[in-house]
């Protein structure tokens, strides 16, 4: 039953060459005999479009020799270290590995068959920084040009005072006057290195300082559940109950608004974490949300531009944190007297109208109908992807207020 | 006369019906709740907790490797988890050991690879003990491990063989590890289910070379036993959020469509084109 005996620790990659040289001789006879048995119009189809040969008939091996048998059904649990299928006719993919003959899972997760690719989904773990994701950070420390950010995660992001905010920031300035230590702020992830370094910037839609609220903490792999697809979830969430909600995609949720409301917020996001994997989750939700509230909810459809405007906010102050303020004309950078980055406010900033930023052309006060209100009001058109910047925040008190602790969810 | 046939070891002293039967072992995975993966495992009236925390940072820096992420473990024995002497709390030459052979035993199975200059810490803690406990702490962590959602191609199973007088028996427990009319050697054994690979043999006593082989011949046999214990225990934990229906439509299935978060799709179809790729080399 053994085979061999490695005496120094191995990782995946180099397991799968050692089996692959193994049992090297072995693959190439059964892969000759398969092309052998292979029909010429099947030939054809392996040449071109891989995708249609994936779900083609020969892995039901109708025609010679079995290329694979899938052992476990699609959609199942799976533990580290289980056969999923036997053959070369099926191919490892994320989550797997290739052992012999055999396509193992290399961690715990649920599987996924597309065709012939077999994934093994993650359903635990802690969250890995990845370049796009939108996260909601604490602040941990202040350095000489910027700030250290916990992200939930193994590795501490960094945010640069240039990336910080679109006003002009004096070198030497006092950087506890943007965010201070212990300060929440909803993010985004720029760049993230091999070493995991993570670089985040605050300039875009909906990035921007927390104030007040209340933070959970949650599964990472659920977050997608809890947004919905293109924010559906968690529109229809903040419609029912009035309050802000911020979903990270390190786990961390902010959420503000009326307590017992927050409290609705709470719990119906708890819920989707238990059943997120149920069938029909929206009307679920729905359904609680409208015993919980006692309101009459509409579950709409998703709309990408709408989407886009959704991070509605409060005039004045949104141009602050805009993407599309550098390099616009919002003249260049302020010599070597500190950092700037272009675009409005502080001091000797340039001043542009929000307007301007706008990329698709559109006014935003007719973008959503009628029905866009401020603050927690009572189930206005709000849409958005999971993050919103909708609150009067950015006040000028800005190192007087603390978050309270994380609630932890465990 | 009498004296010595009841003395001679022709049974297992506590009951079990043959020398390859394993305690009764029971493991549940997901026990402590403020841990990012945590698991329990009882074999007999050996009972080991595992939590695990990270990855996260590590410190001090000098610890770091930028190459991987390093696994850190911590084996302890309950000041009152022996039998009746007080064990004294704190870091002994013996647990220290344990924690040793323990982190040896697991890290091959572990790719941290995508963790660079953090760690993964494992504590291992023993309300009560009756023998074969690094193999029962192993079990713990492996599922333990699991359960934090750490890349890992295999669990590891891990389990006590020995020699009693002139009989290979399977998990002894205490009373067996100390028979006192024989011979005794105890041999800790931990495997990989799937390979058989052994990551952790050690042994204290004296056996012959052909009695060795055949015991490890024997854990071989019952490895796949525990194996199924710890999936069963993973599973259960999961079970309530495996899928009864198809998931559908309007919610989004991997986070692959939502958020941005798009690197999971695109390494996926990497494999097959590659397969294609290499399909078509052999062809040529």
């Amino acid at each position: 039953m053994m085979k061999k005996k490695t005496s120094e620790p191995f990782d995946l990659g180099s397991v799968d060459t050692a089996k692959g040289q193994e049992s090297y001789p072995e693959n190439q006879n059964s892969r000759e005999a398969e092309l052998v048995s292979r029909s010429p119009s099947q030939q054809g189809s392996q040449q071109g479009d891989l995708h249609e040969n994936l779900t083609g008939a020969n892995l039901t091996g109708a025609s010679g020799p079995i290329e694979g048998e899938l052992k476990v059904p699609d959609r199942s649990i799976i533990a580290p270290g289980e056969v999923l299928a036997t053959g070369m006719g099926y191919l490892p993919a994320l989550g797997t590995y290739r052992s012999g003959n055999d396509i193992r899972a290399s961690r715990l997760g649920m599987l996924k068959v597309e065709g012939k690719v077999l994934k093994v989904i993650p359903m635990s773990g802690r969250y890995l920084p990845k370049r796009g994701d939108t996260i909601v950070a604490q602040v941990k420390d202040i350095l000489m040009s910027g700030w250290l950010l916990d992200t939930n995660s193994a590795y501490q992001a960094m945010l640069q005072v240039k990336d910080a905010t679109s006003s002009f920031i004096e070198k030497g300035a006092d950087l506890t006057q943007y965010f201070a230590l212990g300060d929440y702020i909803v993010t985004k992830i720029i760049n993230v290195t091999t070493q995991k370094l993570v670089d985040v910037t605050m300039r875009g839609p909906g990035l921007r300082k927390l104030q007040s609220g209340r933070l959970i903490e949650v599964n990472t792999y659920k977050v997608p559940r809890i947004i919905g697809k293109h924010g559906s979830m968690v529109s229809m969430i903040k419609d029912a109950t009035g309050c802000k909600v911020v979903v990270g995609q390190n786990g961390w949720v902010w959420i503000e608004g009326e307590p017992n409301m927050e409290n609705i917020v709470l719990e119906a996001i708890r819920k989707i974490e238990a059943e997120g994997h149920l069938a029909g989750l929206t009307e679920r939700m729905k359904f609680f949300l409208e015993k919980k509230t006692n309101k009459k909810i509409t579950i709409r459809a998703a709309d990408d531009a709408e989407m886009q405007e959704s991070s509605s906010s409060f005039d004045g102050e949104r141009d602050r944190y805009n993407r599309y303020d550098r390099g616009r004309g919002g003249g260049g950078y302020g010599g070597d007297r500190g950092y700037r980055s272009g675009g409005s406010g502080g001091q000797g900033g340039y001043q542009r109208p929000w307007r301007e930023f706008r990329h698709d052309g559109g006014s935003r006060d007719q973008q959503g109908g009628g029905d866009r209100r401020e603050g927690g009001g009572s189930g206005g058109g709000y849409r958005d992807r999971g993050f919103s910047d909708r609150g009067p925040d950015r006040r000028d008190n800005r190192s007087n207020f603390r978050p309270g602790s994380i609630q932890s969810r465990r | 006369m009498q004296l010595v046939n009841i003395m001679a070891y022709t049974k297992r002293l506590d009951g079990r019906k043959s020398f390859t039967e394993l305690r009764p072992i029971e493991a549940k995975a997901g026990i402590i709740k403020s841990a990012h993966g945590s698991a329990m495992f009882r074999i007999g009236k050996t009972i080991a907790y595992a939590a695990v925390y990270g990855p996260r940072e590590l410190h001090p820096k000098f610890m770091q490797d930028p190459k991987t992420g390093i696994l850190r473990c911590h084996y302890n024995m309950m000041p009152f988890s022996g039998s009746g002497e007080r064990i004294k709390p704190g870091p002994s030459r013996r647990s220290k050991e344990i924690s040793l052979v323990t982190k040896n035993a697991l890290l091959p199975v572990l790719d941290l690879t995508d963790y660079p200059n953090a760690v993964v810490d494992v504590f291992i803690e023993f309300p009560q003990t009756d023998a074969g406990s690094r193999c029962a702490g192993i079990c713990a962590a492996s599922i333990a491990l699991a359960d934090a959602g750490i890349p890992m191609k295999d669990l590891v199973a891990a389990v006590s063989v020995g020699r009693v007088d002139d009989k290979i028996a399977l998990d002894l427990d205490y009373q067996e590890e100390a028979y006192e009319d024989g011979p005794v050697a105890d041999i800790p054994v931990a495997m990989l289910p799937s390979t058989g690979e052994i990551t952790l043999l050690q042994m204290d006593g004296e056996i012959s070379k052909e009695m060795l082989m055949k015991a490890i011949q024997e854990v071989r046999k019952s490895v796949g036993q525990i194996y199924e214990v710890q999936k069963k225990a993973l599973k259960e934990k999961y079970a309530s959020n495996a899928p009864i229906a198809d998931v559908e439509s309007d919610t989004v299935d991997t986070g692959v469509a939502t958020a941005g978060n798009t690197s999971g799709a695109s390494g996926a179809p990497q494999a097959p084109d590659l397969e294609a790729l290499d399909r078509e080399l052999d062809e040529n």
